[in-house]
C-alpha cells in the first residue's frame, strides 16, 4: 500500500477503487449468473442464479454509495459486512456433493484478499473520521481508551442510591449489556457481558476505593480481556431534588477499533448505552420498574404482541 | 381485537391485533367502552409527527372496564369503570411529585429520540408516535394502562360516557389553557379556534370568572355552537378583520388574555397587513403558527398568551419583539391532566358543566377511518367523534 505518505488521499483512493470493484463485480453477477457460479465451482441453479443476482445488486448498491461517499467510513463497512455473507454462502457450498471445490477454495481465497482489503481501508476511514469529529484517535495501544463521563438525579435519599450501586448484584438489572455480576468477597466480582455478535466476555473486577456513601471505584484485575475501570460519585441535590449520579467509565473495547465499529453498527455504542442504563436504573429506584412500550425504539410498531414476552425481550428488560 | 391502525398519511385501517397483555407490574388492561378522536390525532393523520410506524395503534381519549391487573395496582379492582389520562406518568418523580404529570421523567421509554427534537425529553403518550414512548393507544377494543395506580380515576355509575369521556384530555387542556391566563375579576379572554379543546377553553375561562369570551374561526357552525352552547362572543376571520373587531369588543384595551386553541395547522386568516404577507412563508414550514402569532400581536401589553394547540418542531416569524416589549407572559404545556381530573370530576357532578355538549357524532370503532376523514375535512357540521367498540 502506498497509503503511508499520504493517508488522507491513499484511503480515499481506496475506497474508490473498492467501490468500483464491487459495482464491476456487480454486474457480472447480474448480468451473468451461470457463468460466473461454474468459473466459481458452484452449479447453475435457479436458486444459486437468483443467489447471485440479489448478491449483484447488494454489491452494486454498495459501490454507488462508496462511489457517492468515497469519505464515509459506513460503506465501507458495508462492504465488510458483504464479504461475510459472500463467504459464508462459498463456505456452506463446500459441504455439498454437486460442487467443484477446488474452484471453491480458490473463491473463497480471493474474497479472503479483498474482505482484508475492505477491513484495512474501513478501519483507515472510520479513523479518520473519528480524528475529523475530534475524538481521540485510538490507533495506538494505550489511547485506545474509551472514556464515557454522565450525570443523572434519583429522587431518592443517597443511602439508597449508594446501597443499590454498591450491591455490585444489581447492575445486570439495569446495565442492558451484563448478563451477570457475581460477588466473589468483599472487594473483588466477576463480570459477564454481551459482546456483539452473540458472544459473551468474562472478567474479574475489584473494588479499588470506596467511601460510602460518596463513591465507588472499581478496576478490572490483571489478565482480564476487556481492560476497564469506572467510578461512580453520588452527591445530595440542591433543594432535596434527590441524589446526584456522576459516574466515569474508562475501557478499552474488545479489538480496538474495529471492535468499537462493529459495536457500533449493533448499536452498542457506549455512549448510548450508559445513557439509557442510568434511565433504567433511575426508573429502577423511583418507579421500582422498567416501563416498556409496545413499541421500543422503532423496530416494531406500538401495537400488542401476541406473546408479551416479545416485547419484553426487545426492550431487554427480560430477566 | 380490533384496533385503529396508523398506515402513513391521511391512511387509517382497521386492523385485527393481538389483545394487549401485561408487561409491567403496575399495568392494566381496559376493556374499552368510548373513545374519541382528537384534534391532535390529526396531525397524525396528516402526517406531521415523525416516529410514527405503520401498525401504529392511535387513540388517546379513551375510558372503560378494568379486565386485568398486574400485581403492583392495589388501588383498583377488576371491574372498575375509570377514564384513563392521556399522559403516562410514574407518580414518584420530581415532576410527577410537582404535579407536572406531563414531563414524567420515567415513562417515555424512548426519551433519546425526543431528546434529540426537543433538547430533553417529555412524558409518555397512548398511541402518539415512537417519540413519545411507542406505547399502543386507546381506539381499540382493549388497551394497556402502564402505572394504572396513578392515572386512570373511577367515575361514578350515575354519569354517563359521555359525560366523563373527555376528562382524559380535552376538558382538562381546555381548563389548563384558561386557567394559566390567571384570569381576574373582568377579564376578556379571547380563544382562536372553536374545535371541542377552543370550546372547553371558552367554557372554563368563564368557570375561572372571566367576564367575557371572544371566539374567533371561520367555520360558521362551529361559531355557532361556541355562542350558544359555551356563551362565547364571535368573530369570523373570513368575515371580518379580526383585530379591528377586537378591538371594538374590548373597549380600544385588547383582550387580558389570548388562547391558541388551533397549533400547528392554523390556516392563514385572510385579513390585512403584514400576517398576509408572511402567510406565503408560513405554507414552507411543517408548524403553521397563524393563530398564534396573532393571538401575541392582539393581547393587551401585559397580558398572557396560553397556548393549548399543539407544536410539533420550530416555527419562524415569532413576534419575539412584542412579547419582550409589551411584556407578555407565554404560558404552555401538554397538559397536566392527572392534576385535574378530581377537581373537574367534582365539577359535572356538581353540574357545573356538561361535557357532553361537545359531541356530533357518535359511530361504531369500525368507523374510525371516516371519521378521521369526516372530522379532518369537517364534514356535517362535525365537532367531536365518540366512538364505540
Amino acid at each position: 500500500m502506498h497509503t503511508h505518505r499520504n493517508p488522507e488521499r491513499g484511503d480515499s483512493s481506496l475506497a474508490v477503487a473498492l467501490g468500483w470493484f464491487s459495482i464491476g463485480l456487480g454486474a457480472a453477477e447480474l448480468l451473468a449468473p451461470g457463468q460466473l457460479a461454474r468459473m466459481i465451482g458452484l452449479r447453475d441453479d435457479p436458486r444459486v442464479i437468483a443467489l447471485l443476482r440479489a448478491f449483484g445488486a447488494r454489491e452494486i448498491g454498495t459501490g454507488t454509495a462508496i462511489l457517492s461517499n468515497p469519505d464515509q467510513a459506513a460503506w465501507l463497512w458495508a462492504r465488510v459486512g458483504g464479504d461475510a455473507l459472500d463467504l459464508s454462502m462459498l463456505a456452506s457450498a463446500m459441504n455439498r456433493q454437486d460442487t467443484d471445490n477446488a474452484r471453491l477454495g480458490a473463491a473463497i481465497a480471493a474474497v479472503l484478499g479483498v474482505t482484508a482489503l475492505d477491513l484495512q481501508c474501513a478501519a483507515q476511514m472510520t479513523g479518520r473520521q473519528d480524528r475529523a469529529r475530534g475524538r481521540p484517535r485510538r490507533g495506538a495501544r494505550r489511547s485506545q481508551d474509551v472514556r464515557i463521563e454522565r450525570a443523572i438525579t434519583i429522587n431518592r435519599s443517597i443511602e439508597e442510591v449508594y446501597g443499590f450501586w454498591r450491591n455490585l448484584e444489581n447492575l445486570p438489572r439495569f446495565m442492558r449489556h451484563l448478563e451477570s455480576v457475581q460477588v466473589l468477597d468483599a472487594k473483588r466480582s466477576r463480570w459477564r457481558a454481551k459482546a456483539p455478535a452473540g458472544m459473551t466476555v468474562e472478567w474479574e473486577a475489584e473494588i479499588v476505593a470506596e467511601r460510602e456513601p460518596e463513591w465507588i471505584s472499581w478496576r478490572s484485575l490483571e489478565g482480564s480481556r476487556i481492560r476497564n475501570s469506572g467510578s461512580v460519585r453520588f452527591a445530595r441535590a440542591p433543594g432535596a431534588r434527590g441524589t446526584e449520579v456522576h459516574v466515569q467509565l474508562l475501557y478499552s473495547p474488545p479489538a480496538g477499533t474495529i471492535g468499537r465499529s462493529i459495536a457500533w453498527l449493533f448499536g452498542e455504542e457506549p455512549d448510548w448505552q450508559i445513557r439509557d442504563d442510568l434511565r433504567r436504573f433511575k426508573q429502577l429506584l423511583e418507579v421500582g420498574e422498567v416501563a416498556v412500550s409496545e413499541g421500543p425504539g422503532l423496530r416494531r410498531p406500538a401495537q400488542p404482541a401476541a406473546n408479551p414476552e416479545e416485547i419484553r425481550t426487545l426492550a431487554g428488560v427480560n430477566r | 381485537m380490533r384496533a385503529t391502525c396508523w398506515y402513513g398519511t391521511q391512511n387509517v385501517q382497521m386492523r385485527d391485533v393481538p389483545d394487549p397483555g401485561i408487561l409491567n407490574p403496575r399495568d392494566a388492561i381496559v376493556r374499552v367502552t368510548s373513545t374519541a378522536i382528537c384534534g391532535s390525532d390529526l396531525h397524525l393523520y396528516n402526517g406531521l409527527i415523525p416516529t410514527m410506524k405503520r401498525g401504529d395503534v392511535l387513540g388517546h381519549e379513551f375510558m372503560g372496564e378494568v379486565v386485568e391487573l398486574g400485581d403492583g395496582v392495589k388501588n383498583l379492582a377488576v371491574g372498575d369503570r375509570v377514564v384513563v389520562p392521556f399522559p403516562i406518568a410514574c407518580g414518584h418523580c420530581l415532576q410527577c411529585e410537582r404535579e407536572m404529570y406531563s414531563l414524567c421523567e420515567n415513562s417515555n421509554p424512548n426519551a433519546w429520540m425526543a431528546e434529540k427534537l426537543w433538547g430533553y425529553s417529555p412524558c409518555g403518550i397512548f398511541g402518539y408516535s415512537h417519540m413519545l414512548g411507542g406505547f399502543a393507544g386507546g381506539q381499540a377494543e382493549y388497551a394497556r394502562v402502564p402505572f394504572a395506580d396513578v392515572g386512570p380515576i373511577k367515575v361514578p355509575d350515575g354519569l354517563s360516557d359521555e359525560q366523563v369521556l373527555f376528562l382524559s384530555d380535552i376538558f382538562p387542556t381546555g381548563y389548563m389553557a384558561a386557567e394559566n391566563c390567571g384570569i381576574q375579576p373582568g377579564d376578556i379572554v379571547a380563544v382562536w379556534g372553536c374545535g371541542p379543546v377552543g370550546l372547553f377553553a371558552i367554557k372554563s375561562a368563564y368557570l375561572l370568572g372571566a367576564e367575557k369570551v371572544i371566539a374567533i374561526d371561520r367555520f360558521p357552525y362551529r361559531l355557532r355552537m361556541a355562542h350558544e352552547r359555551a356563551g362565547a362572543e364571535t368573530i369570523n376571520y373570513e368575515q371580518a378583520d379580526v383585530h379591528e373587531a377586537l378591538l371594538e369588543m374590548t373597549g380600544g384595551r385588547g383582550p387580558d388574555h389570548c388562547i391558541d386553541a388551533v397549533g400547528m395547522e392554523g390556516h392563514a386568516p385572510g385579513i390585512v397587513g403584514a400576517y398576509d404577507r408572511v402567510k406565503q412563508a408560513m405554507m414552507l414550514e411543517t408548524d403553521r403558527p397563524v393563530a398564534l402569532r396573532q393571538a401575541i400581536m392582539e393581547c393587551r401589553s401585559g397580558g398572557t398568551v396560553s397556548v393549548a394547540g399543539v407544536y410539533g418542531g420550530f416555527i419562524d416569524k415569532f413576534p419575539m419583539g412584542a412579547i419582550v416589549n409589551r411584556s407578555l407572559t407565554l404560558k404552555s404545556g401538554q397538559t397536566h391532566v392527572h392534576r385535574y381530573m378530581r377537581p373537574l370530576l367534582g365539577r359535572i357532578e356538581r353540574g357545573e358543566i356538561d361535557p357532553s355538549f361537545v359531541v356530533t357524532h357518535r359511530m361504531r370503532l369500525h368507523e374510525a377511518p371516516a371519521a378521521y376523514d369526516m372530522f379532518l375535512n369537517k364534514e356535517d357540521e362535525c365537532v367531536k367523534v365518540i366512538l364505540k367498540p
